[in-house]
């Protein structure tokens, strides 16, 4: 209809962008299902039950796993979440309902670029305030900076959470008399809590793999260690020591790691969009960055 | 303010205050303001921290090396002479030249989803892309040191070099750790952010915009590159400021694949470093105190930039997405 108008030039021209734009919106996805098979290829010839039972063993003797990594991640990310969770639930449910208050304003943007700061540089953060006093390597001072990485994702996940709540909500809640923490804690909150939860667990997911603070935080282990002042043995460390070795039996190690690292984030971040799904919330739990 | 002049009743008129609520609650809730500005600034103490303890980690190296940090070429530990040159030319080569590539690819991407796309192959295809967001830099770092770098040195090296020879930076022995390496692994970490706001933006934009173009005799990709791109520009500016913050302070993935080495190359087939990476190799071996305050200062650096660039680029987005 409108087509026999537009000269034929201009029609094909439309077309080619519109093909090139199409095979960089597939290309984008082609390459990343090529690196997860390539991952699951490589990571699943060295899973085992004693990869994931046993401790690391020395170069040249064959097996050995990667258990203390997979315990100290669990340890050093739980950690991590009981800093971070309370502090960043708090200061989003502030951000939301004192919204119109400068300090919100201020603080919301100031999370929004802290999300941005390179984890380099959290970690040196927690180097100097956690580790250069004591002396020591320890699984707290990771945690710590993985806590600083969490806190500003759960604030804003939170923020968005309670802000989407209708407003019709709060108004009738307060209409009947109650006060502002009551409107929070028995509307607000109960309303908002799928969105929260997402926001937490996209924050675990957020973490779950990064490494670079725990170069001189955690520091790594070859042994079991469960006391979190002293150094501990990290999954990601662990790819990361054996993939820069020269040996071949410790690169099929390092993708052993790896496959075991992607499924538990996108376990973690596919569970965090279904939950929120399923529980009817609306608005975020977008993954732009 | 509405609900605040009821709860704190002062507002209203002739000093009414509601009976219903009862002095416990009233305690309850001045806590409960208190506690959560408590918290806030909790947090900002810690944000006021990271900078103050980076700032005061770095004295030494600041008080030896003053400004001329920034632009000194030696690194040499052994005579305790450090400078930063090397590795923000590595920083800011590698994050442009991603950013170049991913913002080309991730705009075109962004647009197919949000106006191209069959609904179903549009949620497919933005779900694939935002997990990509999620994949650990380790993992890109591990596919991008066994996989990627042999195709770098094997193939598309000697292709460059076969077809733009002439020019200095594709120059010179093809190493498989190099910036190229590099910088291809970095687009592929940023292109997410790009595409994915991108969608958002273009989605976002009224449908009374897209009809109006049409209407008027406009070709879809007419419609796209003439009203809906200009129209947002300056939040997908913001997307690619957010995308160009990240590959700046990207550590892990760049560490393994650049090759590190602290020399200024005009090759991209050359080895090179990053900011991030030196103090990510060279941190627990600092042996001196003047080594690690210089090591510090580079976080600094890192930090004040990666703060600009995505300020600036949060205050765009922040304009047109909300």
């Amino acid at each position: 209809m409108i087509g026999l108008s537009i000269p034929a030039r201009r029609q094909l021209k439309s077309l080619l962008w519109t093909a090139a734009s199409a095979f960089c919106a597939t290309g984008v996805s082609v390459v990343l299902l090529l690196i997860m098979g390539y991952v699951v290829r490589e990571g699943v010839s060295a899973l085992s039950l004693s990869f994931l039972t046993q401790l690391p063993r020395p170069v040249g003797v064959p097996g050995g796993g990667v258990a203390n990594g997979i315990v100290g991640t669990l340890i050093i990310v739980g950690i991590a979440a009981m800093m971070a969770f309370p502090v960043g639930i708090f200061v989003g449910i502030y951000l939301a309902v004192y919204s119109h208050r400068h300090l919100a304003k201020s603080l919301s943007y100031l999370a929004d670029v802290l999300a941005g700061v390179p984890s380099i540089a959290i970690g040196i953060f927690a180097y100097t305030l956690l580790v250069a006093p004591f002396h020591h390597f320890s699984a707290v001072s990771a945690a710590f900076a993985f806590a600083v990485l969490m806190v500003p994702l759960v604030i804003r996940t939170t923020e968005g959470a309670i802000a989407v709540v209708p407003r019709e909500l709060r108004e009738a809640a307060t209409a009947l008399g109650a006060m502002e923490h009551r409107v929070t804690s028995k509307v607000l909150l109960v309303a908002a809590r799928p969105g929260i939860v997402t926001g937490l667990l996209l924050a675990l997911a957020r973490v779950t793999g990064e490494t670079a603070p725990l170069l001189f935080t955690a520091f790594g282990s070859q042994f079991w260690e469960f006391d979190p002042n002293k150094p501990m043995a990290e999954l990601s460390l662990q790819i990361f020591t054996y993939a820069i070795s020269p040996y071949r039996d410790w690169h099929q190690q390092a993708w052993g790691g790896a496959l075991i690292l992607i499924v538990a984030v996108f376990v973690l971040s596919v569970f965090a969009r279904l939950s929120f799904l399923w529980r009817g919330g609306a608005g975020i739990g977008r993954g732009t960055d | 303010m509405a609900d605040q002049a009821i709860v704190g009743g002062k507002q209203s008129p002739a000093g009414y205050r509601p009976r219903s609520i009862r002095w416990p609650d009233r305690i309850l809730s001045a806590l409960f303001t208190g506690g959560l500005q408590g918290f806030c600034f909790l947090f900002l103490a810690v944000v006021g921290g990271l900078a103050l303890e980076l700032l005061w980690g770095s004295r030494l190296s600041l008080r030896a090396f003053g400004i001329g940090f920034l632009w000194s070429t030696e690194w040499n530990p052994v005579t305790q002479q450090f400078g930063a040159a090397p590795f923000i030319y590595g920083t800011v080569v590698s994050s442009t030249i991603a950013l170049a590539l991913a913002a080309g690819i991730g705009i075109l991407a962004g647009v197919f989803l949000a106006e191209f796309a069959p609904r179903r192959l549009g949620i497919v295809l933005g779900m694939l892309i935002e997990l990509l967001a999620a994949v650990p830099s380790i993992v890109y770092g591990l596919w991008g040191l066994f996989v990627l770098a042999p195709v770098v040195s094997g193939w598309i090296g000697p292709a460059l070099q076969a077809a733009f020879g002439f020019l200095p930076i594709f120059q010179g022995t093809i190493y498989g750790v190099n910036m190229l390496t590099a910088s291809l692994i970095l687009t592929l970490m940023i292109l997410p952010t790009i595409t994915a706001i991108t969608r958002d933006l273009i989605a976002a934009m009224p449908m009374r915009y897209r009809e109006a173009a049409l209407a008027l005799g406009s070709t879809p990709w007419e419609m796209v590159s003439k009203v809906a791109l200009p129209s947002v520009r300056r939040g997908i500016f913001g997307a690619c400021m957010l995308a160009y913050g990240r590959a700046l302070g990207e550590t892990i993935a760049a560490t393994m694949v650049i090759g590190n080495r602290p020399v200024i190359s005009a090759s991209l087939f050359a080895p090179g470093y990053t900011v991030a990476s030196v103090i990510a190799n060279e941190f627990t071996e600092a042996t001196t105190n003047l080594y690690l305050s210089a090591l510090i200062e580079l976080g600094l650096i890192l930090l004040i930039v990666s703060l600009m660039v995505i300020g600036i680029g949060r205050l765009m987005v922040r304009l047109f997405l909300r």
